[in-house]
């Protein structure tokens, strides 16, 4: 983990979407009076959905819909690194590179993120894809793994996590889950045991 | 709940009130605990672990301020694994703490420098970089310094709790935590310079004392602030003649441990701008004089034409000068004397004009109602009490003026005196607070009483206290505040217009219909120069500002920091001040100039030395003799001429300090309070339209 700073570029202002504003509301008016700073997390995660990634207006704004200083609502945009300050590609990619990955070849993920993408927060050209490589995301058993917006793409290796960019730059749907035979966290090659009577 | 818990503290037994923490009950028994971020009047939060101690039965150290005390706990503070503790909450502060001691402005007055020769090692065991962090910008009085900074949060619970603006937060987190204020603004606190004296390593510095003293070469004096009315207690450290710095002085019932900024900051105007000579007019020229020729000068002018002479006393000056310099007017037979120099409609008993609840006692009132005062502005001291009662809750507060940004809430229920005499008449929805309430509370600002119908104003506020049941035997919830330290002992001294005399006004007019020939301007620097006409004005003051600017005859005086003089803060407390240094140049004391003029005019006044002005003073003002006593005041009551309330006027109330940083001369000849003001004006711009301005 390093330093999070806001991005230098940021937007005049931010406002969410109407749908987004009414769900807003709704998270609020579940805490009481006086308590509506609890759904801070909500509101900046909802804003960071919207948006890809969280500028200062969000933040700000967000604070003003909650009566919160906001400093407060900076201290947990910054705290979280679950929210970008910096604004990702369509296609987030979140590298996994703790310690089970790691073992099992997170590295040549990475040079492959590096050859495809760039550096660790670049964007592509074409505004597709970036990346960044975060702590464990909890697949270990089907490690390598990494995260692409909401889903998981697991059992890795370069040529797969190759292919796998290509398809969603080109727009083709891809398939979450393994990349390789195996189903779910089974065995690879079938089961080994449990296999009924013998 | 009222029974005592005992304890046991390193063999000695301790009985203290339950929910006491282990920290305190261990100071209670004499055992020294170290720490950084616990600060007896923050909130706890435990958060640098310097405290740990061990408790009998407890798996681990425990940090003993944020843990309550239990009966019959066995606290050891002493024992071998409360120092290997320590140590290693030491070491690990030291992991990521520069070894800049040697250029460091927190140097010799430092708690982690002070605490490591305790509890630190010989040497350091890492090995790896050391974290650098960004230095922040917190405006022209905080220096940041924030690789230094241990996370002790102490900021940033200061700006929330007491300053009552959250806009100090720790960004990012664990290692990489940073200490700042939303987008490195400057603080917009009149109390941002106390987190220099929280910051218990040299994270956070002051900017105009940066890189300037050690605090080993400083003679320090203990002294009294006269840049409001509060009587904040005062350090002042000099480097020989040159005023270093200046720093809060714990008093409890008066400022605590903090001080506003102008009072703190304000120690360069203390050097410049100032008056160390007599100067004579010469035309259009103010030309150096002797004291014998300024003298000669004004004996003439006033020789056999004393009753055509008047007599306007400032807001900084003291009680032995302004006790002269009614003696002295009383020997030359002229009653124009006012010490109200901006018009403030306050006479009549002593209950009338001071802050009788008391400031401590804003602590146990239980609604308030804020009158033509931001105070704010106008004391910031006491204004973090009333945020302190605030925060304890069930505290009403409304305010009748202009909408002002204040550090709590409060309910703007009106501009001026038509909502005023509302809430007299039980009108308004407030006048059930305050009748509700067991002990109201009014305070009345200059802002409503400077005006033409300040008499009314009052009476209706003095009315309305009577009526709520601000004023009985045991509670008395009247108030005035004051913006200017020397007031309280101008009016308690009867320096107010004699039979026939003339205010403050009158003596204006006077002076340009030439009914009065004189006038004598004694630290009175609030006055237009072009309103005095062509009278003769003798100006008696340490600043060259506008009264000097307008003056015949300038007679250079001591400045509040340069004089053992008596000030009474706006609740009546007398309090004396020392002096730091010697004036400068051929400046005096300034009961010594009266005296001195009154020998040259053939006058003499009966005192040749403090001790004999002091004995006479105290005839008149017995009170003044009790040094930081609060003595018991008549009762407000309003004079029956002014009660009808029809005599006030619709205009809306307005505030008697607007300019924060500028009030008075001292700070007009401070570059620091210059940049402090330039960066409010560029803060104001930069939120234009959200919030209210002054």
């Amino acid at each position: 983990m390093s330093v999070r700073r806001l991005h230098a570029d940021q937007p005049d202002s931010f406002a969410f979407s109407d749908e987004n504003a009414s769900w807003a509301s709704g998270q609020i008016a579940k805490f009481p009076e006086g308590r509506q700073a609890s759904a801070i997390i909500a509101l900046l995660w909802q804003a960071q959905k919207q948006e890809g990634w969280l500028s200062e207006p969000a933040i700000r704004t967000i604070a003003d819909m909650l009566d919160m200083p906001h400093i407060r609502a900076m201290e947990v945009a910054t705290f979280y690194t679950m929210f970008n300050l910096s604004p990702v590609g369509e296609h987030f990619v979140q590298l996994c590179g703790t310690t089970p990955c790691w073992l099992r070849g997170a590295d040549d993920l990475k040079s492959v993120c590096r050859n495809v993408i760039g550096e660790p927060g670049d964007i592509t050209e074409d505004g597709k894809l970036s990346w960044l490589e975060v702590e464990c995301l909890g697949a270990c058993v089907n490690a390598p793994m990494v995260q692409i917006n909401d889903d998981f793409y697991e059992d890795l290796t370069a040529a797969s996590l190759e292919q796998l960019l290509q398809d969603l730059r080109d727009g083709k749907t891809v398939a979450t889950g393994p990349q390789n035979s195996r189903h779910g966290s089974e065995p690879e090659g079938g089961l080994t045991v449990l296999k009924g009577e013998q | 709940m009222s029974d005592k818990v005992n304890l046991t503290v390193d063999g000695t037994a301790v009985s203290v009130a339950p929910g006491t923490t282990i920290l305190q009950a261990c100071e209670e028994a004499g055992a020294e605990i170290p720490r950084f971020c616990y600060h007896e009047r923050l909130s706890v939060a435990g958060n640098c672990r310097m405290c740990l101690v061990e408790v009998e039965k407890a798996p681990k150290p425990v940090a003993s301020c944020a843990m309550p005390v239990a009966p019959d706990m066995v606290v050891s503070t002493k024992s071998d694994s409360v120092k290997a503790a320590r140590e290693g909450v030491m070491e690990f502060l030291l992991i990521n703490h520069p070894l800049d001691c040697p250029i460091c402005d927190q140097g010799g007055e430092c708690d982690l420098q002070d605490q490591a020769l305790g509890f630190g090692g010989d040497a350091s065991r890492f090995a790896d970089n050391k974290r650098a962090v960004e230095n922040k910008h917190m405006g022209p009085l905080v220096s940041t310094i924030m690789t230094r900074c241990i996370h002790c949060t102490r900021c940033v619970r200061f700006a929330q709790e007491v300053a009552g603006v959250p806009e100090i937060g720790a960004i990012g987190r664990g290692e990489d935590m940073e200490i700042t204020t939303y987008l490195e603004a400057s603080l917009d606190s009149e109390l941002s310079g106390n987190v220099i004296d929280l910051c218990p390593v040299g994270a956070l510095t002051s900017r105009p004392y940066a890189f300037t003293a050690r605090p080993w070469e400083l003679k320090k004096t203990e002294t009294i602030d006269v840049m409001d009315a509060v009587g904040s207690n005062i350090r002042v450290d000099m480097r020989g003649r040159e005023a270093m710095r200046i720093m809060p002085r714990n008093h409890d019932d008066v400022n605590e441990e903090w001080l506003s900024d102008k009072s703190r900051f304000v120690w360069d105007g203390l050097n410049t701008q100032r008056l160390d000579r007599p100067y004579v007019r010469d035309g259009q020229n103010l030309a150096p004089a002797s004291w014998e020729e300024a003298f000669a000068h004004i004996a003439e002018k006033l020789n056999g034409k004393g009753a055509k002479a008047a007599a306007i006393a400032g807001d900084l000056v003291c009680g032995e000068g302004q006790f002269a310099l009614k003696a002295l007017m009383d020997k030359l037979e002229s009653p124009h004397v006012d010490c109200r120099q901006d018009g403030a409609k306050l006479s009549g008993p002593r209950g009338n004009y001071i802050f009788n609840t008391s400031i401590a006692g804003i602590e146990e009132a239980d609604a308030l109602l804020l009158i033509g005062t931001n105070p704010r502005l106008e004391a910031p001291v006491l204004n973090a009490r009333i945020r302190k009662r605030y925060l304890m809750g069930n505290f009403p507060i409304a305010t009748l003026g202009a909408p002002a940004e204040l550090t709590y809430e409060a309910d703007n229920i009106g501009a001026g005196p038509d909502t005023l005499a509302d809430v007299l008449a039980g009108k308004h929805g407030f006048s059930d607070v305050l009748a509700k309430a067991e002990r109201p509370m009014i305070i009345l600002g200059q802002g409503a009483l400077t005006r033409a119908d300040g008499d009314a104003v009052l009476a209706a506020a003095i009315a309305l206290a009577e009526k709520s049941g601000a004023i009985s035997d045991t509670w008395n919830g009247f108030n005035v505040l004051h913006t200017a330290a020397a007031r309280v002992a101008g009016l308690d001294l009867g320096l107010l217009p004699g039979e026939g005399g003339l205010d403050v006004a009158g003596i204006q007019q006077a002076a340009q219909s030439g009914e009065v020939e004189t006038v004598i301007l004694y630290g009175a620097d609030e006055i237009a120069g072009a309103s005095l006409g062509d009278a003769f004005v003798i100006y008696i003051g340490s600043h060259g500002d506008r009264g000097a600017h307008r003056a015949d005859v300038i007679l250079p005086a001591a400045a509040y920091t340069e004089k053992q003089a008596i000030y009474v803060n706006t609740e009546g407390r007398p309090q004396m001040t020392e002096p730091a240094a010697t004036p400068p140049g051929e400046a005096r004391e300034d009961w010594k100039i009266f005296r001195a003029l009154s020998e040259v005019l053939g006058l003499t006044l009966p005192f040749d030395n403090l001790a004999d002005l002091r004995s006479a003073m105290f005839e008149v003002a017995p009170h003044f003799a009790q040094l930081d006593g609060l003595s018991e005041s008549a009762a407000p009551q309003a004079a029956a001429k002014d009660m009808a309330a029809a005599k006030m006027s619709r205009e809306a109330f307005a505030y008697s300090v607007n300019d924060f940083y500028f009030t008075n001369p001292i700070a007009r000849a401070s570059a620091t309070m210059a940049d402090c003001a330039k960066a409010k004006q560029q803060r104001d711009g930069e939120t234009e339209g959200t919030g209210t301005h002054g």
